[in-house]
Formats: structure tokens, sequence, C-alpha cells
């Protein structure tokens, strides 16, 4: 027994140290969450490493700063000359996004859309690498202590990064978007198409599970989608480079990365994010229904007010113009409609409006036949959240059936279209 | 001294102290994560293979070099976001498999050095592939092309980095 022992003593030496890291490798495997007795030993190896990658960083950018600051200071003048120009220029692009920005604001709070803010950020150094083709993963110098923690975003100025994937006590390990094992929620910004942000073996990155059907030219800018809950939504994430036909219907997009992934030097590490719906400029409910008055070339004198309990339930169906020659009605659902035909200025304000309201609005709208001041309202212009059988067609009381009809609302040009229920 | 003979042939069995044995696979590892974030080119080269390999040859002990492999390779996999121990199994194979080549072979010449360095970096991947695919189920795509040019560029490396090494040999 002896003799075959020391025979084969380098064997068995080899068949067990493989077996012990397979069994390791299986117990890494089945787990779901990263414990201590795998993290000790990438705890020895990355606390081994990166305090010289730290020192190194550190040296490498003093003599890079002192060069770039000190001495290599050819082209500053022109330079600032042109910073100026394009600060000018940028100034004048501020000010539309302002007025588009004000606008989506006041939609989103029209539709009770919620949005999410970074409201705080970490900056952090690169300061080494995972040094392997199959892990595309880097360090930054800001751990725990920095009150970082698993699945937060890593972005820079032009685009997304990737997110932190183990946080150790002074640094963090951050999986690229350009690894094959990373997935962004991602969206075309043009054709507002949803897809999976991954990265292949190779390091390139591909927009999947977009149907082949659908037209996807390059040149087309992706953007975080914020369905993975990590990423904000809106943020840049790359290029379309080239689209082809990819196995099961669906198109291959590859993505060049907005960000240079392979020369990062600094980077944010999103510590804070904000859920919440927009607020308004100013404050005070405005009903939609005196928005509308505002702008119609003249309004008829108040009628004396209906009493609303007299109010069908087919009420809410009016079309918004008529609603809106009789200001004194509860606040219609009209006002989606109005302001998807007109859309109103920065200084407006319109309350939000629960979503649900926007069906019966649509039905009402005066494009629909047969629909008018005293139509009978279908059942179909019940709200969609009612429950219940549908009750009996309701004549629509008008509260001023004897006055003259106001000139038209608004031209034919104008005229209200059915809005959307949802926001694409 | 000799210490193995094969064939006839005297083949020499060299040690290194202590700090060789734990400096060079260190600052091997550190270079691995330093320098492909400065320059994506040494993203191809894998130093601690090559370093693995060297130990192998030169100690040309199994066990010593099946235990060197392993422990590099545990060690580059904590750096990495991929579960340790792929790398730790490739590598152990090929220090097993460089110390067992170096007990029989004598590889003190650049062109055996490059051959062998050569066949060790693509076996390294080979193990490595079936290791990802087959035990961790990680979506991997072989490329010959890309391996054996891989390969190339870290024998041609290998050479002149076991060139460096040697001055640290010392004959037991």
């Amino acid at each position: 027994m002896e003799s075959v022992l020391g025979r084969y003593k380098n064997l068995i030496v080899l068949v067990c140290v493989l077996f012990a890291q397979v069994l390791g490798l299986a117990v890494q495997v089945k787990r779901t969450t990263d414990t201590e007795s795998s993290r000790l030993i990438r705890i020895w190896a990355v606390d081994s490493v990166t305090p010289f990658e730290k020192v190194l960083n550190w040296m490498h950018n003093s003599s890079w700063n002192i060069w770039h600051n000190y001495f290599y200071l050819r082209g500053v003048r022109a330079e600032n000359r042109g910073l100026k120009a394009e600060i000018e220029r940028l100034r004048l692009e501020q000010i539309r996004l302002n007025e588009d920005a004000a606008q989506a604001r006041r939609l989103q709070a029209l539709f009770g859309f919620k949005e999410q803010f970074i409201s705080q950020t970490k900056p952090a150094q690169v300061i080494g690498s995972s040094g392997s083709e199959q892990s595309r993963a880097i360090y930054i110098d800001k751990g725990e202590s920095d009150g970082l923690k698993p699945d937060m975003a890593v972005i820079t100025a032009d685009g997304i990064v990737g997110k932190v994937l183990k946080v150790f006590h002074s640094t963090s390990q951050v999986l690229l978007i350009d690894d094959q094992s990373s997935g962004v929620g991602g969206i075309l910004e043009k054709s507002r198409l949803q897809g999976i942000v991954r990265g292949t073996r190779s390091g390139e990155v591909v927009l999947e599970h977009i149907m082949s059907d659908n037209p996807v030219q390059p040149g087309e800018v992706v953007r975080t989608s914020g369905g993975d809950r990590i990423f904000p939504k809106g943020l840049p994430v790359g290029t379309v480079s080239q689209v082809g036909n990819g196995p099961d219907l669906f198109l291959t997009i590859r993505v060049r990365p907005a960000a240079n992934l392979s020369k990062l030097e600094e980077v944010l590490v999103v510590t804070k994010l904000v859920e919440q719906e927009p607020t308004q400029l100013e404050s005070g409910p405005v009903r939609a229904a005196d928005i509308l008055a505002q702008r119609l070339p003249s309004v008829p004198d108040k009628p004396p007010a209906a009493d609303p309990s007299k109010l069908g339930a087919g009420e809410a169906a009016k079309p918004s113009a008529p609603a809106a020659s009789k200001p004194a009605k509860p606040a219609g659902v009209s006002a989606p409609n109005t302001n998807a035909a007109n859309p109103p200025k920065p200084d407006d304000k319109v309350p939000p409006k629960p979503q649900a309201q926007a069906s019966p609005a649509r039905a009402a709208s005066p494009s629909s036949p047969g629909v008018g001041p005293t139509a009978t309202a279908p059942s179909a212009l019940k709200p969609a959240t009612e429950k219940g059988p549908a009750p009996p067609p309701v004549k629509v009381v008008d509260p001023t059936p004897s006055t003259p009809k106001p000139k038209p609302a608004a031209p034919p040009a104008n005229a209200p279209t059915p809005i959307q229920d949802g926001p694409q | 001294m000799p210490i193995t003979y094969t064939s006839g042939e005297q083949v020499e069995v060299y040690r290194f102290n202590w700090p060789i044995t734990i400096g060079v696979p260190a600052t091997a590892l550190f270079l691995q994560a330093w320098l492909p974030r400065h320059l994506s080119f040494f993203a191809m080269l894998d130093l601690p293979l090559l370093v693995t390999i060297f130990f192998g040859i030169s100690r040309r002990n199994p066990v010593s070099g099946l235990l060197t492999g392993s422990i590099i390779g545990v060690f580059q996999d904590a750096l990495t976001s991929l579960p340790i121990g792929i790398n730790g199994i490739a590598k152990t194979v090929v220090g097993y498999g460089a110390s067992s080549l170096g007990v029989k072979l004598d590889v003190e010449n650049a062109g055996a050095r490059l051959l062998v360095t050569l066949v060790f970096c693509v076996a390294h991947k080979i193990v490595y592939f079936m290791v990802a695919r087959g035990l961790v189920n990680l979506s991997m795509q072989w490329s010959w092309p890309h391996e054996l040019w891989a390969a190339f560029i870290n024998a041609i490396v290998g050479v002149f980095l076991f060139f460096a090494l040697d001055r640290f040999k010392q004959r037991t």
C-alpha cells in the first residue's frame, strides 16, 4: 500500500487539489449570495494588490498633473477662446432645453409619473482591473467606508460604466457593461424600443431582444430604460454602431459605449436615488377647464350653476370644447385632450389626473360621431376602473340648453385629438 | 549538482528563496491587474500563467508545481468577478504538467521554452474553457485564431521573462 501511495504520490496530490477546487466551485455556483467563505480569499487578494495600485495611481496622477498644469500649457489661450464660444452656444441650447424640460415635467405631473433623480454621487478613481479578458471588471478607490453598496450605478459624464459588484473596506469591484455577465435595461432614443444591453466575450456591447422587424439605424442613441432598477432612466449607454440579423427573429445590434471603458480614470458612483413625482414651479391647483377657458377667444357669461347631483354619469363624458365653454362645470376630463391638441405654455399648471380618466375622455372626443352636448352617453364611456354591469344609457343634461351655442371653441385644425392611455 | 537523471542526461533541479517564491507571483498578479488598465494589450497576456510554468519547469517537482499553480490561480480568480477556482484548476493542471515535463526534458534553451510555453498556454485555455463551460456554465465562445495568437504572444513574452527570472535560480 505504501509503495502504491509513494509511486502515485504526485497524481494523488493532483487529484486531491483538483477535487478540492471543483468542490469549492460547486459550492460557489450553487450559492446564490456571496458569503464570507469565498469573500475571505477575495479580501486577501484585493487587500494585497490594491494598496500598491493606489500608490502607483497616485504617483502617476501627480506626475501627470505637474506636467499638464505647470509645464505643458501650449495652446491654452486658443482653447480658452474655443471654450468660451462653446459656452455661449450651450447657453442658447440650454434655454431651449429648459423649455422642453419644463414641458416634460408638466406632462409627467399630469399623468402622475414618478421619475428617479440622482440625488447623491461619490467620485472615485479607477485603480485597477481584474486583468482578465473573461472578467471585465475594474477596482475603484472607494468602498464600504465611503458608503458604497453592491448594485450601485457607476457612471461618467459621458455615459454609464457599470455597477458595483463587490464592496470591500476601502475599495470596490465594478462590473463593466461590456462584461458578458452584465445586463442593463436599454431603450433606443428615437424608436423607443426596449431591450437588454449586454457584454460579449470579446468585450463588445450589444443590445438584445429587439425584434428584427423593427427599423433600427446605426447612429441611434441607446439610453437606460430604468427597468433594471439600478440605472436611472435616460442616461446615455452608447450609440448603435452596427445592425444585423441575429438568431430567433431578433436583431443583433452592436453598441459603441458612450463612456470609454478602456480608459477610465475617474467615475461617479450613484449612492442615492430619489423617486418622486416631478414638482411644478408654482403651487395651487388649477382646473383644466379653467386653463382651457383662458385660451378660448371669447367665453360667454357663466350660466347659473347646475346642481351637480342632477348631472348624470355621462356628464363627465362631455366633449372638451363645450366643457370649456361652461367653466362652472366640475373639472372635466378633457384636460388631457386639450393639452394633447394644444400644448400648454411653460407657466401653465395642470393638476395631475388619474390615468383611468383618460379613457372616457378619449371616448368622448368630439371627433367621435354622435357625441354632442345632448347626446346619449354610451356605456363605453364608463371609466376603465369601474366594475359591475353597465348602467342604462343616461341622457346628458346640458345646463344651458336655451343658450345659443357659442362660437366654435377651436378651429378644426386645433380639434382635440384622442390621447393615449400611456406615455408611449 | 545533478539530482534527476533522464535518459542518461543530467537535469538540474533549482530552488528559489522565499522572497522570490512569494514576490514573483505576487508581482505578476499585481502587474496583471495594473497594466491592462493602462495598456489594453496586456489583457491578452497571462503573467501568472508564465510564472507558474517557469516555477514548474525549474523546480521539476510535480507537487510543488501543482501547488504553485493552484495558489496563483486561486488568487488570480479572487481579483475577477468570476467564481474562485476556474483559473485555480487550470493552473494546477499546467503547474503539474510543466513540472512533470521538466523532469523528462531539458527546457533551458529558448526554442524549447517557446514551444513548451505555447503548448501550456493552449492547454491552460482548453482546461479553463472546459471548467468555465462545464462546471460554472459560463457562456464562453472558443476562437482558435484568438487563442493561438494569445498563446504565441504569451510564449514570446515568456521566453524573455524566463531568462530574466533565471538569475533568481539557486542550484540545489
